[in-house]
């Protein structure tokens, strides 16, 4: 396992979350269908680490096996 | 530019069917080696053959070069190897050599990119040239050879009609324009093409995936100023949903491919009056331009399973098949015959076991998989297969217009650079502390400047020992081989290529200008074991 972080890290988290709402607000679902995409684009090359994107990718996946 | 006016190339027969002695033969003529086809890798295959002393026939059904233009991209590997060949240098002189290349989404240029080859190579990264002039100037060679007696023909209008494999020989029958008749050869390499007859004949698989999708493909004679450089469109408003390419070639000929979708009628499509009209759209209503060649291709990307058949040795598109994003088919054809001909020599000369022929299809599999993932990927990123994927294709796109750290992720096809062996049977444990990972075992020598010239062609044809700052007998003769020596002064491209963090070191390099194995320093029973392994007796 990489130290893929799966506990709460995210200060202000109600701030974070009303950050992400805003920046959908008024947004079509293609246009935030594509926000999205560039998001997770940006996140990871941000975080870079090939072993803690495939976890984050199997996280997300909610597959049984990887389930912590 | 007598491309317009007279006869085209592809359409004048560069090697006529002749009669051969072997056709009034009373029985049928053993040859050491046949080739099936005069494709760029049937030549490359027999020009090193021949070079070797060989004795190899070239059978073709065809009597002239590829038809149209197919290939136009050739890489630095296939031209080093051309070079060995003995006919690399004409290749660049007439081709057309680029570094730049700009990237269009939709209406807008995203980025441009300068491939800025590493310096220090006798060859550039990559030539356009049309694989007309490329046979040419294969067949030219072979004229060469053949002025100064070597072992090597062509014959045209020779189709192969059935190969058996005794086990001791194989037999052929052959058709020609004045009947058929048999011959027989102590190998066959078959290099007949994705189609491959032979691989029919001999009823063996040809595996993998067909990409549903056709791409236009088109050559024309303009005397437009375009630049230099590749460019790629994604989804332009000129072929919307799509994605288009405009290349340079010589003789003011450009190659455009069109992506046009899977539901298309390709008759149609083909028609000049539904061809004329989009390459309007694209290159402007007022640029004057002439069809030379059109084309309409649907991509697989598959490989047979095992290229060696008892005598029969699959190379080239017979044995593996890509889509052309990244400009891998005939690139990694040219691998194929260069790891082959020596290999086959050895084993003819009895020097060395014929299961040494086994590790030719390891590696050159190892290298079609290889391709086929490259190619695969690329398709994958310019045809999206599903919602998602053309979400998170244009998401990268739209973020490479302004973002540097998105532009890696476009892939319009990965330009072919050539495959380490990593993993052969062939190969000797590195053992090389500090030794720059992009020569271990099993990579093809990196070229670096020596003296007035340059290092590869001072490598290749047999087993050389290269020694850096370390101490070795000038010539040594083991396991039926003569290897001699070549000592390198440590210039920074020889320290950065080969050095790494060592301070000395000694690479046995194989005939196919492949590393089998490095040591610090000369040890004569090292490297007589390594020579043991990288011919198979091992
Ligand atoms: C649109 C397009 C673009 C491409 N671009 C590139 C590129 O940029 N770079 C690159 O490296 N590759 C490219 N390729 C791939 C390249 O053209 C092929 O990989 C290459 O031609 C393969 O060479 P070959 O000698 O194996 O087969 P071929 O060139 O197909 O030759 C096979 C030969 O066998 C002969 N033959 C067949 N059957 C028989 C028979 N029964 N008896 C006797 N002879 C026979 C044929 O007449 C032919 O001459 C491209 C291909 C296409 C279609």
């Amino acid at each position: 396992m990489s130290n893929l972080i799966l506990t709460p890290n995210i200060p202000g988290a109600d701030d974070f979350y009303a950050e992400l709402l805003a920046t959908h607000e008024g947004l079509s679902k293609a246009e935030s269908d594509a926000l999205n995409a560039r998001l997770v684009l940006v996140l990871a090359n941000h975080i870079g680490d090939r072993a803690v994107l495939s976890d984050a990718l199997k996280a997300a996946a909610l597959s049984k096996e990887d389930a912590a | 530019m007598n491309q317009i006016s007279d006869k085209k190339i592809f359409e004048v027969p560069l090697y006529s069917y002749e009669r051969s002695p072997d056709q009034d033969a009373d029985a049928p003529v053993r040859r050491k080696v046949v080739v099936i086809g005069a494709g760029p890798i049937g030549l490359g295959a027999a020009i090193d053959l021949a070079q070797q002393g060989v004795e190899v026939v070239v059978l073709d059904d065809n009597d002239k070069v590829s038809f149209g233009s197919r290939a136009i991209c050739f890489a630095k590997r296939p031209l080093e190897i051309l070079d060995r060949l003995g006919c690399g240098h004409e290749m660049v002189a007439k081709g057309v050599e680029w570094q730049l290349g700009k990237v269009f989404f939709d209406e807008r240029q995203v980025y441009e990119f300068n491939l800025l080859p590493e310096k220090g190579h006798e060859f550039p990264a990559f030539i356009n040239l049309q694989q007309y002039y490329f046979e040419e100037y294969m067949v030219n060679r072979v004229r060469a050879m053949q002025a100064q007696g070597a072992p090597i023909e062509i014959r045209g209008r020779n189709k192969v009609l059935r190969v058996t494999d005794t086990g001791d020989h194989v037999s052929l029958l052959i058709d020609t324009p004045e009947g058929e008749y048999k011959l027989e050869a102590d190998w066959l390499i078959a290099c007949d093409g994705a189609g491959s007859p032979t691989r029919a004949m001999m009823g063996l698989d040809f595996v993998g995936r067909v990409f549903e999708d056709n791409f236009l493909i088109a050559d024309v004679i303009m005397e437009a100023d375009f630049p230099t450089e590749r460019w790629f469109w994604f989804d332009p408003p000129f072929n919307r949903g799509q994605s288009a390419l405009l290349h340079k070639q010589p003789d003011g000929v450009w190659r455009i491919d069109l992506q046009l979708g899977w539901d298309i009628d390709k008759e149609e499509e083909k028609k000049p009056e539904n061809v004329i009209p989009r390459l309007k759209a694209m290159l402007g209503e007022d640029v004057k331009f002439e069809l030379e060649w059109v084309s309409i291709y649907t991509f697989q990307c598959r490989r047979m399973e095992k290229f060696r058949h008892g005598r029969v040795i699959f190379a080239g598109d017979s044995a593996h098949q890509v889509s052309p994003f990244g400009a891998r088919g005939a690139n990694s054809g040219l691998q194929d015959t260069d790891n082959l001909g020596w290999k086959l020599k050895l084993v003819m000369d009895g020097i060395a076991p014929d299961s040494l022929l086994d590790s030719y299809d390891v590696e050159r599999v190892h290298g079609a998989d290889e391709n086929i993932l490259n190619s695969s990927r690329s398709t994958d990123f310019i045809t999206p297969k599903s919602e998602m994927s053309r979400v998170l294709r244009d998401a990268v796109l739209d973020l490479s217009e302004h973002y540097a750290f998105a532009r890696p992720l476009v892939n319009s096809g990965r330009l072919s650079v050539p495959c380490t062996y990593d993993g052969s049977p062939l190969n000797t444990p590195d053992a090389l502390p500090g030794g720059p990972a992009r020569s271990r075992p099993g990579s093809p020598c990196a070229d670096a400047p020596m003296g007035d010239g340059y290092l590869l062609p001072h490598l290749g044809d047999r087993f050389t020992l290269l020694t850096i700052g370390a101490e070795a007998p000038d010539s040594l003769e083991a396991e039926g081989l003569s290897i001699q020596r070549l000592a390198l002064d440590a210039t920074p491209e020889v320290r950065e290529r080969y050095l790494g963090d060592a301070a000395s070191a000694v690479y046995l390099i194989r005939p196919d200008q492949h590393v089998a194995a490095r040591w610090p320093a000369y040890d004569a029973v090292a490297v007589e074991t390594a020579l043991k392994r990288a011919i198979g007796k091992e």
